[in-house]
């Protein structure tokens, strides 16, 4: 065996990566070798390549048995093997879809009857709520009163941790650093990728988009602002203005939309509004707490500008899943915006 | 009489819409290829969906509703066709051979 480049570990190891040699048949060729320089005389030499050819033949031997019984295992496990497989399969789904269905249907059982007043959901909770709830929050939308008024902290939280999800995705996806309206190197190579797959340039797209972008964008700020009357609120109005921007995006592409929608503003929008929505609710909380009067009129319930704070939150709520969903579709295809 | 003239009207329209939804289903399942497929599907999208609204805002003497009724059609009209395009602008661009599944004009 001729050994080239077998002086470092690299070389070695890039050698038996393309196949060309392996350490174990180094190791067995310096083994038969130097038998062979031991074994000087003729006789000896004879009698070893004997017992090397049968060694031979008992390896092929071997290998022909191993052969048979693997063929025999697969002929198993295509024909019976997968019939009791099936059959192994089926019983066990049957058992535990049963079992599942046994165990949900004793729990709906054991429920208490539908609509009883003592049923442990009509507590003094939600009938707090059903009476004070628009003397005390001002909205005629329960749940935004609920969201935004008495549990706001846990709102807080979700736009955090969307905060902190949009935060992580520009961390890990974004593409180069480039100056304000220009595009870096890499994004234009990212771009130059995938020019097959994305509808760039497609008339019909573009006709289409150009009708209903800015209806989608109204139809998001109507649900953000009229949140505390209607149903709707901050997330799901910030969810459609997202909607909207993406169409956008794909329709027309990076340029046109970075002409008002910038990775600037972006980081503006995702940052300002979580301390204004942190800010209010500081102060509510603060002049809650120690029995101050607030200060902040909840106007005649139904109005557009009533209820308090519930209105600019929703709209930090809303800018905040706005940008989220934009920035995780912009940084997932294209490492950027 | 007119009302009974509305409710057959209605049930004729609803019934037609729900045939093409169906057709559209099956097709789905029975054809092999995208476009194929696309095609069945969308055809639901677009006439089934237009007969149920018509029949839907036939059924509801009322401006307010018939209004939705002609605003949601409006809106499926522009972007059902329109996203049934790039699937199969997408398909014509990945598909390698496209001409093993159709007869296929070149310029």
């Amino acid at each position: 065996m001729t050994k080239k480049n077998d002086s470092t570990f690299k070389s070695r190891f890039m050698s038996w990566l393309s196949g060309e040699n392996s350490p174990l048949d180094d190791e067995l060729e310096s083994i038969v070798s130097g038998e062979e320089e031991a074994g000087l005389d003729m006789l000896s030499f004879e009698r070893a390549e004997l017992e090397e050819e049968k060694l031979e033949l008992r390896r092929d031997k071997l290998l022909l048995d191993e052969v048979a019984e693997s063929r025999r295992m697969h002929l198993w496990a295509k024909t019976k093997g997968a019939k009791w497989l099936n059959v192994f399969y089926r019983t066990t789904a049957f058992i535990l879809c049963a079992a599942i269905i046994f165990f949900l249907l004793s729990t709906v059982v054991a429920l208490p009857p539908f609509g009883a007043e003592d049923n442990p959901y009509n507590n003094e909770v939600s009938q707090r709520y059903i009476e004070q709830g628009i003397p005390e929050t001002g909205a005629v939308n329960f749940v935004a009163g609920m969201i935004l008024d008495y549990r706001a902290f846990d709102t807080f939280g979700e736009s955090t941790v969307l905060f902190v999800a949009s935060c992580g995705v520009i961390f890990l996806l974004k593409l180069g650093d480039h100056a304000p309206g220009k595009p870096s190197k890499a994004m234009l190579e990212a771009e130059y990728d995938d020019r097959h797959h994305e509808p760039k340039n497609d008339g019909i797209l573009q006709f289409a988009a150009k009708f209903l972008t800015p209806v989608i964008l109204l139809f998001g700020i109507y649900i953000v602002l009229n949140g505390h009357i209607s149903p709707g609120g901050g997330f799901s109005g910030g969810a459609v203005m997202g909607a909207g921007l993406i169409l956008y995006l794909t329709a027309f592409g990076f340029e046109k939309t970075r002409r008002f929608f910038t990775y600037k503003m972006t980081r503006w929008i995702s940052v300002l509004p979580l301390l204004c929505y942190a800010g209010m609710k500081s102060y509510s909380f603060f002049t809650g707490a120690n029995h101050i009067p607030g200060g902040v009129p909840l106007g005649t319930p139904g109005a557009i500008l009533s209820s308090g704070f519930i209105l600019p939150l929703n709209i930090c709520v809303g800018l905040i899943v706005m940008c989220t969903m934009y920035t995780f579709y912009a940084l997932f295809r294209k490492g950027g915006m | 009489m007119i009302e009974w003239i509305r409710f057959g009207l209605t049930a004729a329209l609803i019934a037609g819409g729900l045939f093409f939804f169906l057709s559209g289903v099956v097709g789905q399942y029975r054809f092999r290829y995208v476009l194929n497929r696309m095609h069945a599907a969308s055809m639901g999208d677009t006439l089934g969906l237009i007969m149920i609204m018509l029949g839907l805002s036939i059924s509801h003497n009322d401006g307010f509703v018939i209004a939705k009724c002609l605003i949601t059609c409006l809106f499926v009209l522009l972007t059902s066709p329109t996203a049934s395009h790039l699937i199969a602008r997408l398909e014509i661009a990945t598909n390698e051979h496209p001409e093993k599944e159709m007869e296929l004009i070149r310029k």
